[in-house]
């Protein structure tokens, strides 16, 4: 090593003024610069504020717990209380919905509305993820979209509100929405089911239909999907006589479905949600665009059936909804 | 005769080994595994019976210079060029997925999802990259601060070997889905047991070099390697101890449950920053600034403050990536204190890397590699005030899973990493293989501009995605309820991730100039360019203006 670290001689380092240390290492050398002022003092403010911190803060682990500090805060307490005053603010919106039937939250616009928007928040929680963000659904996995005013099992709010809380389909409800569709692929031969795809196209309009098929459909299907193809709300039959469609309208996918039908399913939500929350989610759901009301003079079964064969017959659809 | 018939041996028992993995191996991932140990113990085996030597054959490829050298810088040569390959396979995973994130359709079943490629990224450009880096100008530093040669010359060249072998185990498993899913270290037990002889192999190496020097002190450099080196041994095994499933299958459980397990990896994670990836570069900045910039260290107490109270801080910040878990909240607070105290701690790297310059700052304007490791310790600064800042636990309720994190994690990577690797290989190869210069300094002027714009168009579409999806996902109406759906975050960021991928392809691409500019350089070939210090002098116009005003012609 070129220097001598011991000796004292104290060489200065010219540009910058500042006296070297004397180490030298494959041409590095440093200098002897005193640490910046204000380096030290954040440093030692850093330090005082931790010191001040764990006091006052949960830090210094003990036998059995750590010290609770002088706030004595705790993040599990703050969510607590915060959970609490969210709750706290809309406990009497909650109780007022809770405690108005149907008919009359339908004619109460302010609370339909509390209702309807945390039907919202509770939508984009629980339901985004088959039904979308827009609750448009997703044909290709049979998902329907909830923006229409095409219902499979109906669309007053008492029907969408039993939909969700017991569900299609669904294991964990004894009342759950049931329906299935038989698999015709190994009745129906191959021609057959082309002859009834083409039917069920001409159903909605499209393409000039089939003879033998609609004969088909008269015998095998009519007593479900009713005889013009306006579907079955009793028994959750879709309509095939309108633009909607569940699994897809390219004559691949009817065929599929009549051949081989998938049946999704949809879980009830009355384990995992209170009665309220279903509540304001089917009145968010109402509120999409294809809500019905509740006809008035006929027992709810009957007179929804009615209101959604009107419905249906009118605008030529055939698919469904939740 | 005797000793090559005794690595044939050796070879043949490791081929057999593989043999037996491959045919009693539980999952087909362990299989691909031994079939590539298998490989490389045929490669050798024939290399060691014929007079094939693949070693000299690339180094003639390379154009290695040949021996005998005054230090042993063959390994450091190889540690270039695989920091420079593994570099750019790192940064195209990167922009991979960051285009997958923009487009998910480009995640290709089986292989190439984001999950498996994800990983991928981070090992190519942490360990693959950095730790090459690392290795390589490690070996380079401690020989010319020592006034030495590299102690165990042949264990050096089993660590770099032996490492890279660890990078491609590592890599083909991420990819055939052989992963122990805890973040940066996802090799699974066997892997992480053969990373652990190279390690250790790579510290007796180390320390054997600095026991046999010539100096009398240990330059500081050698200090942070050090720290670097010994740490991450530490933190690997610690963090990796697990039980295989089978001692012929690729997984394994971990030794720790539930939120141990989690304390344990964020120890393991946290530190590998702040010992691999500042320390271990701290250590490069401390050599090849001073050399760049020929001028002497800025503060030697600096250095000795900063390195202990890193050293002793650092270990104890891990627990911020826990913040608002099940972590219990003293230990929440712990992390959290002890980030905020070692904001000071680590701008003292910066201070004294940045101050070296004094004296020297017009070089900033005439050396694109200084500005190079200016940009790089800026980087350094920013990332190590924002990181203190995000551990404070009102910051972290807001950027928490949140791609701040993941531009923090960038501005450092590709800031501070990144830029302080370029500037060091830059530095190195002419030196390395005997060239006056590189091939061209306007190349790296241009690396230079566009690693910075894609820095900041990443960092700054990060920041701002961020705190979007922070404030959308605690976003709460008047009425009481959350406004947002996760997936309205998802679509609310997507020009965010075209701005990053945009980001990475420029950094990407400086890199890619970078590998030419360095390949012309090693063929030897000097590009015909104006100097970039050239400017013009006017000896009429370098002169005190007359005192006479009548002088002074009328317009």
């Amino acid at each position: 090593m070129p220097e001598n670290a011991n000796n004292a001689n104290k060489r200065i380092d010219e540009p910058t003024g500042t006296e070297l240390v004397g180490h030298e290492w494959d041409g590095i050398e440093e200098l002897n610069t005193p640490l910046p002022r204000w380096w030290l003092w954040t440093f030692y403010a850093t330090i005082a504020w931790a010191l001040v911190y764990v006091i006052l803060y949960p830090a210094w682990p003990m036998v059995s717990q750590a010290t609770e500090g002088v706030f004595g805060w705790s993040s599990r307490g703050d969510l607590q209380t915060e959970l609490a005053d969210a709750q706290q603010a809309r406990t009497a919106i909650f109780e007022r919905i809770g405690a108005t039937d149907l008919d009359a939250l339908a004619n109460d616009p302010e609370l339909l509305n509390q209702a309807i928007v945390g039907g919202e928040a509770a939508f984009k929680q629980h339901c985004v993820q088959c039904h979308g963000a827009g609750a448009a659904g997703y044909e290709e996995y049979g998902y329907p979209n909830l923006n229409d005013d095409d219902w499979l099992w109906g669309g007053t709010l008492s029907d969408i509100e039993y939909t969700l809380t017991h569900g299609v389909r669904w294991e964990g409800s004894g009342e759950t929405r049931l329906t299935y569709m038989p698999a015709f692929g190994e009745i129906f031969q191959k021609s057959e089911i082309d002859a009834l795809v083409a039917h069920v196209l001409s159903l909605s309009g499209e393409g000039p239909g089939s003879a033998s098929g609609a004969a088909l459909f008269e015998t095998n299907c009519s007593a479900c999907h009713g005889v013009d193809g306006a579907g079955d709300r009793a028994q959750g039959a879709p309509a095939l006589n309108d633009a909607i469609w569940l699994y897809g309208k390219d004559k691949a996918s009817i065929a599929q479905q009549i051949r081989a039908p998938r049946h999704g399913v949809m879980p009830g939500w009355s384990d995992k949600l209170d009665p309220v929350t279903i509540r304001m989610l089917a009145a968010y759901v109402h509120s999409r665009g294809g809500g019905e009301a509740e006809a008035p003079e006929l027992p709810a079964e009957d007179e929804t059936e009615t209101a959604d064969e009107v419905a249906t017959t009118q605008t030529s659809g055939d698919d469904e909804r939740g | 005769m005797e000793s090559t018939l005794g690595r044939v041996g050796l070879w043949a028992i490791v081929l057999m080994l593989a043999i037996v993995g491959i045919a009693g191996a539980q999952d087909s991932g362990f299989a691909v595994h031994m079939g590539l140990i298998a490989g490389v113990a045929v490669l050798l085996i024939v290399a060691t019976m014929t007079t094939f030597d693949p070693l000299a054959k690339a180094q003639s490829i390379f154009k290695m210079p040949p021996g005998p050298e005054r230090y042993d810088d063959d390994v450091v040569r190889w540690g270039v060029i695989a920091t420079m390959f593994w570099g750019l396979a790192g940064l195209l995973a990167g922009l991979f997925i960051a285009l997958q994130l923009a487009f998910p359709i480009l995640n290709l079943e089986p292989w190439f999802t984001f999950g498996r490629v994800r990983p991928l990224h981070t090992s190519a450009v942490i360990f693959a990259f950095g730790g090459n880096a690392l290795i390589a100008t490690s070996f380079y530093v401690v020989q010319r601060t020592c006034r030495t040669t590299l102690a165990l010359p042949g264990t050096a060249r089993f660590v770099f070997w032996g490492y890279q072998l660890f990078i491609v185990l590592a890599a083909t498993g991420y990819l055939l889905g052989v992963t122990q899913s805890r973040e940066y270290a996802e090799p699974e037990w066997y892997v992480d047991l053969w990373l652990t002889v190279v390690w250790l192999a790579y510290l007796a190496v180390f320390v054997a070099t600095i026991l046999k020097r010539r100096e009398p002190h240990i330059y500081v450099a050698n200090w942070f390697y050090l720290a670097f080196i010994i740490t991450v041994a530490m933190l690997h095994v610690v963090n990796n101890l697990a039980m295989p499933v089978s001692l012929l299958g690729s997984r394994s459980y971990s030794a720790f449950a539930g939120v141990q397990d989690a304390l344990t990896q964020w120890w393991y994670g946290h530190n590998a920053v702040g010992f691999f990836l500042t320390a271990g570069f701290l250590a490069m900045m401390y050599y090849f600034v001073p050399k760049q910039a020929n001028r002497p260290v800025y503060s030697y107490r600096l250095s000795i403050i900063h390195f202990w109270s890193l050293i002793f801080l650092y270990i104890w910040a891990g627990p911020h990536h826990l913040h608002y878990t099940a972590l219990p909240d003293w230990a929440q607070t712990l992390g959290m204190v002890f980030s905020i105290m070692l904001w000071m701690p680590s701008w003292g790297g910066m201070i004294n890397g940045l101050m070296t310059l004094n004296g020297a700052w017009d070089k900033v304007r005439t050396d694109p590699i200084i500005r190079m490791m200016v940009m790089a310790l800026a980087f350094y600064g920013m990332s190590t005030f924002e990181g203190p800042m995000l551990s404070i636990k009102a910051v972290n309720s807001l950027s928490h899973y949140t791609d701040w994190t993941i531009g923090h994690v960038h501005s450092g990577a590709l800031g501070w990493n990144g830029m302080i690797t370029f500037a060091c290989v830059y530095f190195l190869v002419p030196k390395l293989w005997k060239k006056d210069r590189l091939y061209s300094l306007r190349m790296i002027n241009w690396h230079f501009w566009l690693a910075t714009l894609g820095i900041v168009f990443y960092a700054a579409s990060m920041w701002v995605a961020g705190i979007t999806q922070g404030l959308m996902w605690r976003e709460y109406g008047s009425d009481g309820y959350l406004v947002n759906s996760f997936i309205d975050t998802v679509a609310a960021l997507h020009p965010m991730y075209l701005m990053r991928a945009f980001g990475g392809l420029l950094y990407l691409s400086g890199a890619i100039i970078m590998t030419y500019n360095i390949w012309m350089t090693i063929a030897g070939y000097q590009r015909d360019e104006a100097p970039m210090a050239d400017m013009e002098y006017d000896e009429e116009a370098d002169r005190p203006l007359p005192a006479n005003p009548q002088a002074q012609p009328a317009e």
